[in-house]
């Protein structure tokens, strides 16, 4: 288990540093290539090209590549300065970037809407878990039942509707016609009671799309693992049935459904751009939406960061709860 | 014993009519249909055999024959667990030790299961949840039917294991399946069906999965735990040998139905259905020099779905041909004795099944 524990995160620390080598290729490397000015694009095509060169030196683009990349690297880590002649700009640690743009550190930024986002994607999670996986056990052990039928036909529109058609109507029908429910982001340290009523509608909504996948993923293992040699064992030695199920077929049945959450939850804490455009929630997806429309480049650059930074993170922590769950892995 | 020539007449009477037999365990016009798309799949159609305490039965026949599907039957494995609309069609009488199991109620059935009767599957492998060490398995079967702590289970445990011949079960208990070797994994599987004493033991074919050199091991220990138990035991298998080895009655199954049955004897050394010559004639023979080569059984396994009206075995027996006295061929031939104890299902009469044998069979074998 150790060993396995220590490989996982030698993979992860590997993992890092490629993702930060890709993240500063697709930033710097490919707009070379494509014969772009990067300073440009930092600073925006109305700017005097005194401060485009200021920042083409602070950025040090003239330098070796190899240079830009410990820079880059090394601003992540331990803070980075940049300066131009006597023009001096400070980025502590860890440095994602600096957006001469809005003239602010890009960390901070990230910092300020990252709560906003991680209460909504686990808010969500934890509702779409608990809807997805009972409403998919139940479809299975009642396959072909009328119930079935109808919670997979719940799902399939899930899966099939756009956050931004679901989203829209429930602020239609629940903020705006029937008046339950406020539409307004409250953050969490103002008021516990305003934050939870003004995500309860954002939590609905992304769990809809995302339960509805995990109620057919549940649905299609639990038929699958329900024909399993060593269920019929365990109903053999005389359990009951709700032991069978919820024991023996569970455990199983936990396996893929933690895959996947791993992977969207990473996603989603990335920022989840269609939820809080249509909530107008603060958070990193509507930072980044922002920063596409001013061409804020750096702000760009550090969402996408922090983004691959979740998946890995969330990746880690599903391969180590694999080993938990099923003991053939930790051989592997 | 009840004479099982009647049992085929007895199809469609009512289960409550018969009065509770006095064999530990006894089944009577057996049938499990399976409605599919395709039609109803008479898996079993009409199984009726008796076990006392202390002896074995050995159920034959190749796959499909049902021998698998009447085992889950007893077991109460077809009903439990039974999700969707497609159910089981099971009818019929299962006596076990007094008790109507086909009739019980359910949660009554689910408690004699593990504890008054156990089973051992074919691929220990999958059987087992590969999640949870063999120790957790044992305890959980132990624990279900009997309320102690944890650690008076484990200890239980590690004696089953023992007694199974696993070394060093104190620490192998913690193992998970995965970490087993094949034969290991039966012999656990073995300790965990025992755990409770089960008084019935079902062996759905307990040697196939294993390594030859394994397969006599797990035999040896399924007689010896038989000795020490005083368990009934039905194994279930195609391979003739293992039944030898084991069987005091064989029943050999085709199509869904009994076609022969009788004490090991007289199925090995007078076997009175074409089928029966068939399977023995396919069966390799190391203690024979003379034996020229296997002689298949041609053709492939019936339909459970249209049955052909008539013998099932028709159309793939040699003596099809052979002319038949005051025969209908439509109608389905049932059991008839033809020695102490010996019933066959066969058209011919037993002299012209004698005469074959002795004269065609015998001296090829």
């Amino acid at each position: 288990m150790l060993a396995y524990l220590i490989r996982r995160l030698f993979a992860a620390a590997v993992m890092l540093v490629v993702i930060i080598m890709v993240v500063f290729g697709i930033f710097f490397l490919v707009p070379k290539w494509a014969g772009v000015d990067i300073a440009t694009s930092f600073v925006g095509k109305q700017a005097d090209p005194a401060a485009v060169e200021a920042v083409r030196v602070k950025l040090g683009l003239g330098d070796p590549i190899y240079v830009q990349v410990w820079e880059f690297f090394k601003g992540i880590f331990a803070g980075r300065t940049y300066s131009a002649g006597g023009d001096v700009t400070h980025c502590s640690a860890p440095c994602f970037g600096y957006s001469f743009r809005s003239e602010q550190a890009v960390w901070p930024v990230l910092t300020d809407r990252f709560p906003v986002t991680l209460g909504l994607a686990l808010g969500a999670a934890v509702l779409w878990l608990v809807l997805g996986v009972s409403a998919g056990v139940l479809s299975a052990l009642k396959r072909g039942s009328l119930w079935d039928r109808g919670a997979m036909v719940v799902a399939l529109s899930g899966v099939s509707l756009p956050i931004y058609f679901t989203g829209m109507i429930s602020l239609a029908v629940f903020a705006f016609g029937l008046k339950w429910l406020d539409a307004k982001y409250v953050p969490l340290d103002e008021s516990f009671t305003g934050w939870f009523g003004g995500m309860i509608l954002p939590w609905i909504t992304l769990a809809f799309l995302y339960a509805a996948m995990y109620a057919r993923i549940t649905r299609a293992t639990m038929l699958e693992i329900l024909g399993e040699d060593y269920i019929r064992t365990a109903r053999a030695k005389g359990l009951k049935e709700q032991v069978v199920i919820g024991k023996h077929a569970m455990r199983s049945t936990m396996t893929p459904i933690l895959t996947m959450l791993g992977m969207d939850l990473g996603a989603l804490i990335g920022g989840a751009i269609l939820t809080e455009s249509t909530f107008n929630l603060p958070g990193l997806g509507r930072a980044v939406l922002d920063a596409i429309k001013n061409q804020d480049l750096p702000i760009i650059l550090g969402v996408t960061l922090i983004t691959s930074l979740a998946v890995l993170i969330a990746n880690l922590v599903v391969d180590i709860l694999y080993a938990v769950i099923d003991p053939r892995v930790r051989l592997s | 014993m009840t004479d099982l020539s009647k049992t085929g007449a007895a199809v469609g009477e009512p289960a409550a009519a018969t009065p509770a037999p006095s064999s530990f365990l006894e089944v009577r016009d057996l049938k499990v249909h399976f409605p599919t798309d395709d039609g109803l799949v008479k898996s079993v159609d009409g199984l009726s055999f008796q076990l006392e305490k202390g002896k074995t039965l050995g159920i034959v026949g190749e796959s499909g024959s049902g021998k698998s599907v009447t085992s889950l039957g007893i077991m109460g494995l077809h009903t439990a667990g039974q999700y969707g609309k497609r159910k089981a069609q099971i009818s019929g009488e299962i006596w076990l030790n007094g008790t109507e199991l086909l009739s019980a109620d359910p949660d009554h059935v689910r408690r004699l299961r593990g504890r008054q009767m156990a089973m051992i599957f074919q691929d220990p492998l999958s059987a087992l949840h590969p999640y949870y060490t063999i120790g957790q398995q044992i305890v959980e079967a132990y624990r279900v039917h009997h309320g102690v702590d944890k650690k008076t289970a484990k200890r239980r445990a590690v004696e089953m294991l023992d007694r199974v011949g696993i070394p060093q079960p104190d620490k192998r208990v913690d193992s998970y399946p995965h970490e087993f070797s094949g034969g290991m994994r039966q012999r656990a599987m073995i300790a965990m069906s025992l755990v409770n004493n089960p008084e019935l033991l079902i062996a759905d074919e307990p040697t196939t999965a294993l390594d030859v050199t394994v397969q006599a091991q797990i035999l040896d220990l399924i007689r010896d735990l038989q000795k020490e138990f005083g368990s009934a035991v039905i194994i279930i298998t195609h391979d003739l040998g293992v039944v030898a080895e084991l069987a005091d009655d064989i029943l050999v199954m085709y199509g869904g139905r009994c076609v022969e049955r009788g004490p090991a004897d007289k199925v090995f050394y007078e076997p009175r259905h074409p089928y029966t010559w068939g399977l023995l004639g396919s069966m390799p023979r190391l203690d024979r020099e003379q034996q020229e080569r296997l002689i298949p059984v041609k053709g492939s396994p019936p339909s459970l779905i249209n049955v052909p009206s008539g013998c099932a075995f028709n159309p793939r027996c040699p003596y099809a041909d052979v002319p038949k006295d005051n025969v209908t061929r439509t109608v389905r031939p049932e059991l008839a004795e033809v020695g102490s104890r010996h019933w066959a299902a066969c058209h011919m009469t037993p002299e012209q099944r004698e005469r074959i044998w002795t004269e065609e069979i015998a001296p090829k074998l």
